[in-house]
């Protein structure tokens, strides 16, 4: 018998796969396929609660919409700055990215 | 062991082996591809749900769009011919450390609260009210009503938001 | 008598105009809008003075005191700081007198300043000092009279040094400012109390129908604890007066105040602002009469004997110094402190026989008013002649009778005056402190008899040594020594008009301890022996200064070297002073302090600043801007909440 909490457990190992590559990764599009890793994580974290606990509406399912939305639209953002910093610096590596220091 | 709990089991092995296999890849764009796969797993693991529009928006919106908007990315820029430069191993192992940490964490306190432990499982039949609730016309419905439990407001605010990420991805990647 | 206000409010705005407007006019404009701003005060002074005198007497035959404003303008509990204008007898008589002096150094001004850096600003002072001398006078109390006298300190200041990149104008400015600030620290706790006991800063207070009622000489109500410190606050009030009149020993800053340009000294240094302590014990006489004794020794006791030493001390000292600022500087001290005595001596009410126990007030009044008048012609005079000669050292003069024959004439009559010569005018406010002196103790009367004869001897001998004696060749072969032009000449001669005529002005009808019409009448046997004894130690002066080689002085004065060299060196109070200063107050208390501050507080804030500094620059590595490390700890975070809430 499968319970479907188990679904939370893919769900982690999901966003431990993430944390750990946003962490450890130098290319900046690698970081940021990471992030897809968690937010996508946190979907599935959505429709299971969902599913699991709230039998009346559907709030964790629309939102688990929403969030792709806001998903799509980050990365389409985020895709769009990684080409202007790959046209200044020549690359995208994380180590290069370091402008921000005060 | 029925045909849900297999569909279970093989979802569950592709979405794990791909996301640990997206992070650990040296090449950026079979990260990309390893994600792909982790994508279209989570769908699956909605379709079983029962939650068949969800499904059908990840796979259409991540797997079809955010993937191949990855994938142009990393073909122009130098992802694909320079192999991802690899990190130490200090710091990937403290990535890593962290990462497994939080994991176990997790299960601990998954186990610790045994959390709805004989509330529901995926073969249980769907209550026939719940069936209706996901259904495309009534979320359609529910999105686009002012009402009672109606999602209006975070539609339209979803709505501003992508239109105001079009305008800045133009602002932001065009030539000058 | 609304337009007082003017008085006051002119010089003010003179002094901002030029002050903030002077550096785009010419000489020319600035020291004319100075001048006839200063013209237009001194009309309304004497307009004010005349209406005042002219105005009939109160019944009980004294000249209302006047009240044209009065605000209140700092509200604090029970005591209210207000400012107003107030107008009785000797600020009247104040006002004729700085605005007259003043006026005239404004003049003189335009041709001894001619062509200096700075002349805007020398004008710009100058309304400021105006101004805030007038103020000083009519104060109505005395927290208003203490403001203006710090503007007045301040102005000093400004104009000692104004010479600023001279480093002897500086230092000179700088002891002036601490020297009288020292003591106006005295002067104000002395307010303070004197407030804190009496309940009120008010010389007067406005009465209900308009009357205006003296508040000063009865204080009723208050308990022995009052009666005790009364005459401390006074005593205190004396130290500050005596700093800004120069009295020993805080007079060392008068001679150095020198250091400002000659005109300034006559204004600041001998006509008006040193006589500010004078007129303060003269406002607060009533009090000191009244409350001022305490365990047997009054105040005015004190006032007496450290004005009799400091006369005496200046007049030695003045006998033996060469550069002639000096000289008149230290005659200053001299005069002023003849003042102090004359009010000192005023020891009894002036009821009943006022003729007697009162009469110094007025002498000294009378003496402050041709005091100013001869010593500011002296001053003036010698400005003349260091703008001829191009030196302060009389070494530098002599025979100069020939080439600056006005400048001669008028420093001639001013110094008579002040040797006390009838009739000119220092004869008869001289003979009045005589007199008052006499009636106190004959002793002091004979002292400052003594010292009167000094007086004589030692104007003489800068007299002579200034317009006959040697005639210095040397110098007057490339620089032949000429008459100043009439823009300076003007103000002496009608100084020396003043100085002729203001002795038969009759003061004691304007001013006097009671308010009552007083005739001054000459006491003979007084006056005599005063006159006999002056025109010995010109005679005196005479035999010794007035030939071309002065074998009686030198041989004098080798006779005599150490006595000589005592008083030239002022009887070695500089370094008596500096002495205190340095080895005492510097290295026993000050450098300890000093060390505390600059080791322990100072440290103690540098350890902070450093330690911030340490802090900041060890936790300067987290702001790599490496977005990996800040994520890093930013799931770090995450874990340790969720192990807390887990574990809780």
């Amino acid at each position: 018998m499968i319970q479907i909490e188990y679904m939370l457990i893919i769900s982690a190992v999901m966003m431990c796969a993430g944390i750990f590559g946003f962490i450890t990764r130098r290319s900046t599009l690698a970081v940021l396929l990471s992030i897809e890793l968690m937010l996508n994580s946190a979907d599935l974290n959505f429709a299971v609660f969902n599913r699991m606990c709230n039998f009346g509406g559907n709030e964790g399912y629309l939102f688990s919409v929403f969030a792709i939305a806001i998903a799509a639209a980050e990365s389409a953002v985020a895709i769009a700055i990684m080409i202007n910093i790959y046209r200044m610096l020549k690359g995208i590596q994380v180590d290069k990215l370091e402008k921000m220091k005060g | 062991m029925n045909s849900q709990n297999i569909m279970f089991v093989i979802l569950a092995a592709i979405i794990i082996l791909s996301s640990i296999a997206t992070v650990v890849t040296k090449s950026v764009i079979r990260a990309a591809t390893y994600l792909l796969f982790v994508l279209l797993g989570t769908a699956g693991m909605y379709f079983l749900m029962g939650y068949t529009f969800l499904g059908a928006v990840q796979t259409m919106v991540y797997a079809g769009g955010i993937i191949v908007l990855y994938v142009f990315a990393i073909l122009l820029t130098d992802g694909a011919k320079g192999q991802d430069t690899k990190a130490r191993i200090k710091d990937a192992s403290w990535g890593f450390i962290l990462a497994l940490v939080g994991f176990l964490v997790f299960l601990f306190m998954l186990l610790k609260q045994n959390l709805f432990a004989d509330i529901a499982t995926l073969d249980a039949p769907q209550e026939p009210a719940k069936c209706a609730a996901t259904s495309i016309d009534s979320i359609g419905n529910t999105l686009l009503s002012s009402g009672e439990g109606g999602h209006l407001l975070p539609f339209e605010a979803v709505s501003v938001l992508l239109l105001a990420c079009i305008v800045a991805g133009l602002l932001i990647a065009r030539k000058r | 008598m609304e337009y007082t206000l003017l008085i006051l409010l002119l010089p003010f705005f003179s002094f901002l105009f030029l002050g903030i407007c002077g550096k785009w006019l010419s000489h020319k404009t600035a020291g004319l809008v100075g001048t006839s701003v200063l013209g237009i005060v001194t009309i309304l002074s004497y307009m004010t003075a005349y209406a005042y005198f002219t105005a009939p007497r109160g019944a009980d035959g004294t000249f209302a005191t006047l009240l044209p404003y009065n605000f209140e303008w700092l509200p604090m509990g029970n005591l209210h700081f207000d400012l107003g204008i107030m107008l009785d007898p000797i600020s009247v008589m104040m006002l004729i007198v700085i605005s007259t002096v003043s006026l005239m150094v404004h003049i003189y001004s335009f041709g001894y300043m001619h062509g200096e850096r700075g002349f805007q600003r020398y004008y710009a002072f100058l309304s400021l000092f105006t101004m805030s001398m007038l103020g000083l006078v009519v104060a109505t109390n005395i927290f208003q009279m203490y403001m203006f006298w710090e503007l007045v300190g301040v102005s000093s200041y400004l104009l000692i040094g104004f010479y600023f990149t001279s480093p002897a104008a500086i230092a000179a400015s700088k002891k002036a400012f601490i020297v009288t600030r020292f003591a106006d620290m005295f002067f104000l706790i002395g307010i303070l109390i004197y407030g804190y006991f009496v309940g009120t800063f008010n010389f007067v207070e406005a009465g209900a129908d308009g009357q205006v009622v003296d508040t000063m000489g009865q204080i009723c109500g208050f308990d022995a604890d009052a009666a005790k410190f009364i005459p401390v606050a006074l005593g205190l009030m004396f130290i500050g007066g005596a700093g800004k009149s120069a009295m020993f020993p805080l007079h060392i800053w008068l001679p150095d105040a020198m250091e400002g340009p000659t005109p300034v000294s006559a204004l600041i240094h001998a006509a008006t602002m040193v006589v500010a302590g004078v007129f303060l014990i003269a406002r607060m006489m009533p009090l000191l009469q009244s409350f001022g004794t305490i365990g047997g020794h009054t105040v005015l006791g004190i006032v007496v004997w450290v004005g009799v030493f400091t006369a005496f001390y200046a007049a030695a000292v003045a006998c033996a110094q060469s550069d002639i600022k000096r000289v008149l500087a230290f005659s200053t001290i001299s005069q002023i402190a003849f003042m102090m005595v004359a009010l000192g001596v005023c020891t009894e009410l002036p009821t009943g026989h006022h003729h007697v126990g009162s009469l110094g007030y007025m002498a000294s009044m009378f003496h402050l008013f041709t005091h100013a008048m001869f010593k500011a012609l002296l001053f003036l005079g010698a400005g003349c002649i260091i703008h001829a000669v191009h030196s302060n050292e009389m070494s530098a003069m002599g025979g100069l009778r020939k080439y600056m024959p006005i400048t001669h004439i008028t420093f001639l009559i001013a110094c008579l005056a002040i040797a006390g010569i009838p009739p000119f005018s220092g004869f008869f406010s001289k003979d009045e402190i005589l007199t008052a002196c006499f009636a106190y103790s004959p002793f002091v009367g004979w002292f400052m008899t003594a010292i009167a004869a000094m007086t004589a001897f030692y104007m003489f001998r800068l007299y002579y040594g200034i317009f006959w004696g040697t005639e210095n060749e040397e110098l007057h072969a490339h620089h032949t020594p000429h008459e100043a032009p009439l823009v300076m000449t003007l103000p002496l001669i009608f100084l020396a008009i003043v100085t002729c005529a203001a002795g038969f002005i009759p003061f004691g009808h304007f001013v006097s301890a009671d308010g009552q019409a007083y005739d001054i009448h000459l006491d003979w046997g007084v006056a005599g022996t005063s006159i006999v004894i002056a025109v010995c130690s010109i005679l005196l002066a005479t035999f010794i200064y007035i030939r071309k080689r002065q074998p009686v002085a030198d041989s004098m004065a080798e006779k005599f070297s150490g006595l000589h060299r005592w008083a030239y060196k002022r009887f070695y109070m500089d370094e008596v002073y500096q002495y205190v200063t340095h080895r005492i107050i510097f290295a026993r208390i000050s450098k300890p302090i000093a060390w505390f501050d600059r080791h322990i507080i100072d440290g103690f804030f540098d350890f902070l600043a450093w330690g911030a500094n340490a802090l900041g620059y060890n936790i300067r590595g987290l702001q790599s801007g490496a977005v990996q490390k800040y994520a890093f700890v930013f799931f770090l975070g995450i874990l340790a909440l969720t192990l807390l809430f887990l574990l809780a």
